[in-house]
């Protein structure tokens, strides 16, 4: 850990954590993989925005129009550089859902003349890894096209089974969607392979960032994918915005997902042209104040420094890690080692169900997520009914792995096993 | 501690030893319900004839609260007039959206006034109310 990295500082910054939890216990907070608490200073933006300069953005001959315009466009910016994009291939959505149905749409839109068009005997690769948000989209646009799904399997370790790769991803795939971190197991994709094998055979990739970004730094130029999904609210920022980055010359070529106004760069009674990227995939006015607080939100993490937040979870995995192989008749689902793998831990506890786990758990003030996690066919595919999941972030240490430990320990001794 | 207002040990007592919790061959209907937030789930089997349960059998997978829920609303329902079974799910849907107001009625609900605690954690009454609402969807079908 970074001398200057304190998580007791940093939780300074968040009001939620003054709050009394059940027990009169203070707040453990272990969801973050669900979604991340808000730090004063996205809390200021957003209130800012809505007190000095809210209006419609792109519209309006106004002065708060033009404030309006500028800070969200300054965000647009923030959320560019973030990921070492351009600024015209950021475009906001709700969140990364509609991100990935944005594309699913859009592809399902295409021409039958365009790179994105599906066809009968078309594939779309993804894997076992998958949240449902990776999944059900590409599933359903296979059903509508008559393309085929394929996926990549998992290991005994939750790692990705990449033996097969080339015969997966083969001259038919025109889609491998795939997660950069599992949000259940913690498993870390590598990319590279996969990467190669799409672009070798002209498939575009599609990487879920949801539990990868808020957590290290990201260089889409460097990773060499087209396009990138990832939600504010998972990044302290707030809850309504989300991100879908893509190569600008796919953007200018894709049909947009929802239509309407702002999205058009001529429209008659008939017919419309479709304005370029990024404003093509935003129709109607946007979650602006949303987007100025996730601009704040990065700006707070890029003052933390990503290679901190990284190096700061890493080192509280590996003591979670360390602390959970102690524990008797307690198992982590997923990589054991902190190898490729993020702050993530998914376990199971020899004869209490998950729920029965959280709930003792919430009991000393510890927030967990228990059951499938939007991940039920990984589930089905490790034999389980569902897990316990602990996921860590800036504002945790190690005395709150201690908690956890304790309280795993508490619901032992209290259902007796 | 609040936790032993949710875990009366008469509950532990049913997710231990669960009653009821073998699928019958015979059925006058079957059903299969999930809580898909959570992935509790379970099949349930009825046998109602002539306006009588003669039999409610069981298999599943879930949390203590469901899993002794199921338990106790099967043990309850058999031998009951359809009628009878009805106004005592009915009952205790009352008891579950109470929000910890009710101590539930003994006579009716028996074991199942041990889950009043539950209608206090509004996670956890879908978990409660699983096996009573697969019974009642069961019922219904066999009618038909």
């Amino acid at each position: 850990m970074t001398p200057t990295f304190s998580p007791a500082e940093i939780r300074k910054d968040f009001p939620i954590f003054s709050k009394t939890m059940r027990g009169g216990n203070r707040l453990v907070y272990l969801d973050n993989g669900a979604t991340s608490q808000k730090p004063r200073q996205v809390l200021d933006a957003e209130r800012n925005f809505y007190e000095q300069h809210n209006a419609a953005v792109h519209r309006g001959a106004h002065l708060l129009a033009e404030e309006a315009s500028i800070a969200y466009e300054d965000s647009r910016g923030v959320l560019a550089k973030f990921l070492n994009a351009n600024d015209d291939e950021v475009i906001f959505t709700k969140s990364a859902t509609e991100s990935i149905n944005a594309l699913a749409y859009s592809f399902g839109n295409s021409a039958p003349s365009s790179r994105f068009a599906l066809k009968p005997g078309d594939r779309i690769v993804v894997s076992e890894l998958e949240h449902h948000a990776n999944l059900i989209p590409w599933q359903q646009l296979a059903k509508r096209t008559g393309a085929e799904l394929v996926w990549f399997s998992i290991d005994g370790d939750g790692r990705l089974d990449l033996s097969n790769a080339a015969d997966l991803i083969n001259e038919k795939t025109k889609i491998v969607a795939i997660t950069h971190q599992s949000n259940v197991l913690g498993t870390i994709v590598p990319l590279d392979e996969i990467v190669k094998c799409a672009h070798n055979v002209g498939a575009v990739v599609v990487l879920d960032a949801c539990q990868s970004a808020p957590h290290f730094a990201i260089d889409v130029k460097k990773l060499d994918i087209d396009f990138l999904v990832f939600s504010g609210h998972k990044a302290l920022g707030p809850t309504g915005i989300g991100i879908l980055w893509g190569r600008s010359e796919f953007l200018n070529q894709m049909e947009p997902f929802l239509t309407g106004g702002s999205m058009i760069e001529s429209a008659t009674m008939t017919d419309t042209k479709w304005a370029p990227s990024p404003k093509r995939f935003e129709a109607g006015v946007p979650n602006m104040a949303q987007a100025v607080g996730f601009a704040a939100a990065i700006t707070y993490l890029n003052r933390l420094g990503m290679d901190n937040v990284a190096n700061h979870e890493r080192d509280l995995t590996s003591y979670a890690l360390k602390k959970f192989a102690e524990l008797r008749g307690v198992e982590v689902i997923g990589p054991k080692n902190n190898k490729d793998r993020g702050s993530v831990i998914s376990f199971t506890m020899d004869g209490i169900h998950p729920h029965d786990v959280g709930q003792v758990l919430d009991q000393y003030g510890v927030a967990v997520r228990t059951g499938h996690h939007c991940a039920w066919p990984l589930m089905k595919k490790l034999g389980i009914v569902g897990t316990t999941r602990a996921s860590f972030y800036i504002y945790n240490d190690e005395a709150d792995v201690d908690v956890l430990i304790d309280s795993v320990e508490q619901a032992q001794k209290y259902f007796k096993v | 501690m609040e936790l032993d207002s949710l875990y009366q040990e008469v509950i532990l007592d049913h997710y231990r030893h669960p009653l009821h919790k073998k699928l019958s061959a015979d059925f006058s209907a079957q059903v299969h319900h999930v809580n898909p937030s959570c992935g509790d789930e379970i099949t349930l089997n009825v046998m109602i004839k002539n306006g009588l349960v003669e039999n409610v059998s069981w298999e599943g997978v879930g949390c203590s609260i469901s899993q002794a829920s199921t338990s106790i609303a099967a043990d309850l329902m058999i031998g009951k007039s359809l009628k009878q079974a009805l106004t005592t799910v009915d009952s205790f849907s009352q008891l579950m959206s109470s929000k910890g107001t009710e101590a539930g009625d003994e006579e009716v609900l028996e074991d199942g006034v041990a889950l009043a605690g539950v209608s206090k954690f509004p996670a956890r009454i879908k978990c409660a109310l699983l096996g009573w609402m697969a019974f009642k969807d069961a019922a219904i079908q066999s009618k038909v």
